[in-house]
């Protein structure tokens, strides 16, 4: 159980600016082994360029990012793939012109045990079997739900030690969405995989999570395990509708 | 398996050629000369095909590669050529279209290092300029012949040398396209960020497209250039960038298959008109645009858009 309290991700005052405007102010937040942490809050709080600094697709201005020993601030985000990081973005970003198969299979573009990326592909269509009927169909035909588990089977065809997902339950009916949040458990405690889960849909984030953290114009306001976080009087007024 | 088959067709390419080129002396040389091009632009087209095709990255400076190697391998040809011995010819000739090649794919990686950084219009337009600057260089040196051109080159290419070299071309860009390492370039020109996020890296794709399709750009320029035997920088400026580009869209982008019959169809098509005197070009402009306006995706692609697949069930 000791690894359960490792630390795999530790972001310390981390700030990211667009232009002149900043979009994280400092922010610091640790992510256990093993565990699946979520960050809620509004549109604009900064939840996505807080995935996107980590992966390195947008620039560090000041603070740090570090993976276990690995110091990754400011990688290109090809490096930090190599180092089991992987990202599940917003907007799905799914390779229209490929199949169904083609983009889980790019999933795994720098893994060399072929057996084990077969028996992975399986398992990502025992996870969404409605991938499996779209199979040999390309990217940009299926439908938003189905593109977004194409989004998230794609990121756990890397076999990453952290998984970070982003906004998976956007625009997806209700049904889906549970059987997306379903798999995110099922992907956490069957395969060991640590989550970083960045949600609006802060019930259901807040159900599956571990630990939490509430994010406000980038700014971190809030942080707990995530029972407590759900207790909390400002959360439930802002983020719950109670 | 793959790469097993496609070496035994290269080989039967290879003889075909040879057995083809016993009667060279038989067919008409205008037909002849018809077919020559027909290669030279199946090597330009496809080579285009995978920078902008395959890799996204919208090139119009193809011309410049080409005019690079066809004065390369004119250079060392001039230097090395043995009137008496055709296996020195051989020789000679593997070298400067080698040479051709690769200093053309050495531009080629210049021109992919802004690549990096520039998208879409804006790279075509340095693309386009580069190209330009290629040709008033040339313009101006004196060793090259200036604007009165290079003159006195040996015609030592032939039917065997260009569709060994189409051959090697379709086989290269068939097999790499078909591999995990190839389907990188369709992953970095669906989505260039998406496919980083996956582990490529998409400013290797990017050089190595423009690396490989200059090389073969150049080659087929030393082909030109032994061909007619003279050259000078008004044969290699943007419209011809715009002509293999138009070939590549006609065909498809990123259609091997497409790409090859557009180039013959588009080499072959100003020729037939030439029954039609002044108004040929004309004739054939208003070809192109009733292709687009009709085949918009170009004449031989096969799978389906996204984009019309939706409206295709809009429809339903």
């Amino acid at each position: 159980m000791s690894q359960l309290s490792e630390s795999m991700l530790e972001v310390t005052s981390l700030e990211v600016k667009y232009g002149a405007i900043a979009a994280l102010r400092g922010i610091s937040l640790s992510v256990k082994t093993g565990q699946i942490v979520t960050m809620i809050g509004a549109n604009g709080a900064g939840k996505s360029t807080l995935l996107r600094a980590i992966s390195g697709l947008i620039r560090v201005c000041s603070g740090n990012i570090s993976l276990g020993d690995a110091d990754i601030t400011n990688l290109p985000p090809h490096r930090i793939v190599g180092f089991g990081v992987s990202h599940a973005p917003e907007g799905r970003m799914i390779f229209a012109n490929l199949t169904v198969r083609e983009n889980l299979e790019m999933g795994a573009y720098l893994r060399r045990d072929s057996d084990a990326v077969a028996g992975d592909l399986d398992r990502v269509f025992l996870l969404f079997p409605r991938l499996k009927e779209r199979i040999n169909q390309q990217g940009g035909t299926l439908s938003g739900g189905e593109q977004q588990m194409l989004a998230v089977g794609r990121a756990m065809m890397a076999r990453p030690k952290l998984l970070l997902l982003d906004e998976p339950s956007l625009g997806i009916g209700p049904i889906l969405v549970k059987a997306i949040f379903q798999t995110i458990v099922e992907i956490n405690r069957e395969l060991g995989m640590t989550i970083l889960l960045v949600e609006q849909n802060a019930h259901l984030a807040l159900k599956i999570a571990h630990y939490g953290y509430v994010l406000e114009t980038g700014n971190i306001i809030l942080e707990g395990p995530s029972s407590e976080i759900a207790c909390n009087e400002l959360v439930r007024k802002a983020y719950l509708s109670e | 398996m793959r790469l097993h088959k496609s070496g035994l067709m290269l080989i039967a390419a290879i003889v075909t050629g040879f057995a083809i080129s016993r009667f060279e002396h038989l067919i008409n040389p205008y037909y002849y000369q018809v077919l020559i091009y027909i290669g030279i632009n199946i090597i330009l087209a496809s080579s285009l095909n995978l920078i902008n095709g395959f890799a996204g990255q919208f090139s119009l400076g193809h011309a410049g590669f080409m005019a690079v190697g066809a004065y390369t391998s004119a250079v060392v040809t001039s230097q090395l050529h043995f009137a008496s011995s055709s296996m020195l010819n051989t020789a000679a000739f593997s070298l400067a279209l080698l040479l051709g090649g690769i200093v053309a794919a050495i531009f080629g990686l210049l021109v992919g290092i802004p690549s990096l950084r520039l998208k879409g219009d804006y790279l075509a337009i340095t693309t386009l300029g580069f190209g330009e600057i290629i040709r008033v260089i040339v313009q101006n040196l004196d060793f090259l012949g200036g604007a009165r051109g290079f003159t006195g080159i040996p015609k030592l290419t032939n039917f065997v040398w260009v569709f060994s070299t189409v051959a090697i071309v379709i086989l290269l860009v068939s097999n790499l396209i078909n591999s995990t390492y190839g389907k990188s370039f369709l992953a970095v020109r669906d989505d260039e960020l998406a496919a980083e996020t996956i582990g490529i890296s998409s400013t290797r794709v990017k050089v190595i497209a423009f690396v490989t399709g200059a090389f073969f750009a150049g080659v087929a320029g030393a082909l030109y250039a032994h061909f007619v035997t003279y050259i000078n920088p008004a044969q290699f400026s943007f419209l011809k960038s715009f002509e293999i580009v138009v070939m590549v869209i006609i065909g498809g982008m990123g259609s091997i298959f497409g790409v090859i019959l557009s180039a013959i169809l588009l080499t072959i098509l100003p020729e037939m008109l030439r029954s039609v005197a002044q108004y040929r070009m004309v004739v054939y402009s208003l070809l192109l645009i009733v292709i687009m306006i009709t085949r918009p995706r170009g004449l031989f692609v096969r799978t389906r858009t996204a984009k019309q697949s939706v409206a295709l069930k809009t429809l339903r």
